[in-house]
């Protein structure tokens, strides 16, 4: 167990480790993404209520789930950053924030395409869409310092500082702000609740949801990578890794 | 600056009890602040004249202001309490004396602790005291601000407690300011939302005791936790140049 943990803080090791298992995390989430959006886009029965345009949550639903996971995925590895300074978590946490940020986007903004037709509006101030701007914020606050400092440990730690305070504060945010709406007006629109859906509706969505899980991985790796290359770029397995290209 | 208007730390000695070299550095931020009452003035401006835009701005009738007045007020109070976080470190961090307080023996939360119960002491109770005035300008009745300067009073310590975390990361940064605000914006929401949603429950005669104890529970929470992250932050600032 702590072999696999000292290993794991090797940038080495990790690169070659995920090299072999990255083409799989691709296929796989392709996969099933593309799998979980033609059942759910073609196959899938029409809702009663909002006929056809209820099908973005084939990307919708995923995108949210993500983005909130690459946050606490990214408050775990911040611990693990001030603990044991492990190089690769704060490879992971600067490799993920910005994934994490377009994931958050996407999520705001197919809510926004769904909303203009089901709500007639393309925005309204309800708790879960300003709990999610907020969490697009607080993705914007950790790029935004972990750009601002040129030190990279000092930076790697600030940011890990900072995510961690957001992660306290996430929930706090999400239930004064759910509190906040309940006040000023009632909940008028709500999505339908899961378990009232039919299989033939959530089995997709949860194809399309490990999908983009794995594709999310592939592209963690992908990115981590990119960064641990730049990082180690004087040391020797790099220099032989670009000149024969293995490690 | 001259050196003489900022004295050096002296509590160098581990002698010194965590409590009194607390009391050191909160004396010492009174004293320095005090010696350039211009800073102090600031904020306080910067107050008075963001609630001036609003009724400049959106409406001038009484029905609007006395609706949205206490939002403004907290907004306004929020914005100038941001502003003046920067020199919550800023000036020890030029001349050195930041890196003093790290090196003392007593632990660094409880200092940091004493400079940020300083800050709010010279920003946010300011803020409080000019409340009412304000608050008879944007035409807030008289329940509605005595609310309102409860709710500032519990609340701009919090705001101070999580700024310190902010000043701390951003300390020796490039547009720190700017930065600073991106960063600390979306936690003071929760603050915000108690705060006014305080005063909207006052205004339609609604108990706003259990609203005022989870502003209280804010604060212990920012008081326990804050001055643990700040410090954490502030020797990661220190080691970066």
């Amino acid at each position: 167990m702590w072999q696999i943990f000292h290993k794991l803080g090797s940038p080495k090791w990790f690169f070659g480790i995920s090299t072999r298992f990255m083409p799989w995390l691709l296929v796989g989430g392709i996969m099933l993404l593309l799998a979980g959006a033609v059942w759910g886009l073609a196959f899938a029965p029409k809702d009663y209520l909002q006929g056809n345009s209820y099908r973005i949550i084939y990307i919708h639903v995923p995108a949210a789930f993500l983005a909130q996971s690459v946050y606490i995925m990214m408050a775990s590895a911040a611990i693990v950053t001030l603990v044991w300074r492990m190089k690769l978590a704060d490879v992971f946490v600067k490799a993920v924030a910005p994934v994490g940020l377009v994931l958050t986007f996407l999520a705001l903004f197919t809510g926004a395409v769904w909303g203009k037709p089901t709500w007639g509006t393309w925005w309204i101030w309800d708790a879960r869409l300003t709990s999610m701007l907020i969490l697009l914020f607080l993705y914007g606050g950790v790029i935004a310092l972990d750009r601002a400092i040129n030190d990279e440990k000092s930076a790697a730690r600030a940011v890990a500082v900072l995510v961690l305070v957001g992660v306290v504060n996430i929930p706090i945010i999400k239930y004064s702000v759910e509190w906040w709406n309940t006040l000023h007006q009632p909940a008028t629109f709500k999505l339908t609740e899961k378990p009232s859906m039919p299989a033939e509706m959530w089995v997709p969505l949860l194809l399309s949801v490990l999908g983009l899980y794995l594709v999310f991985g592939w592209l963690a790796c992908v990115r981590m990578q990119t960064e641990i290359l730049s990082r180690e770029q004087r040391t020797r397995w790099v220099k032989e890794f670009v000149m024969k290209g293995r490690v | 600056m001259n050196a003489e208007a900022r004295p050096a730390v002296r509590l160098a000695s581990s002698s010194v009890g965590a409590l009194a070299a607390m009391k050191g550095v909160f004396a010492r931020d009174m004293k320095v602040a005090f010696r350039q009452r211009q800073d102090l003035l600031n904020p306080l401006l910067f107050f008075i004249m963001v609630v001036t835009l609003f009724p400049l701005g959106v409406s001038p009738e009484v029905s609007f202001l006395s609706e949205a007045g206490a939002g403004i007020l907290w907004v306004a109070a929020l914005l100038s309490v941001l502003l003046s976080l920067d020199h919550l470190f800023r000036h020890d961090f030029d001349d050195g004396t930041l890196e003093q307080l790290v090196l003392q023996p007593q632990p660094l939360f409880l200092l940091i602790l004493a400079k940020t119960v300083a800050h709010w002491m010279l920003t946010g109770l300011p803020l409080v005291v000019l409340t009412p005035v304000l608050g008879v300008m944007v035409h807030l009745d008289g329940n509605s601000i005595a609310i309102l300067c409860l709710t500032l009073l519990i609340g701009t310590p919090v705001l101070s407690l999580i700024g310190a975390i902010g000043a701390a990361l951003t300390l020796g940064l490039r547009s720190a300011g700017v930065l600073l605000s991106l960063l600390i914006i979306p936690l003071y929401i929760p603050v915000l939302i108690f705060g006014t949603g305080t005063v909207a429950a006052a205004a339609e005669g609604a108990p706003v005791g259990a609203y005022l104890a989870l502003m209280g529970a804010f604060l212990m929470l920012a008081l326990t936790l804050a001055p643990f992250a700040a410090a954490a932050a502030l020797r990661i600032s220190l080691s970066n140049g």
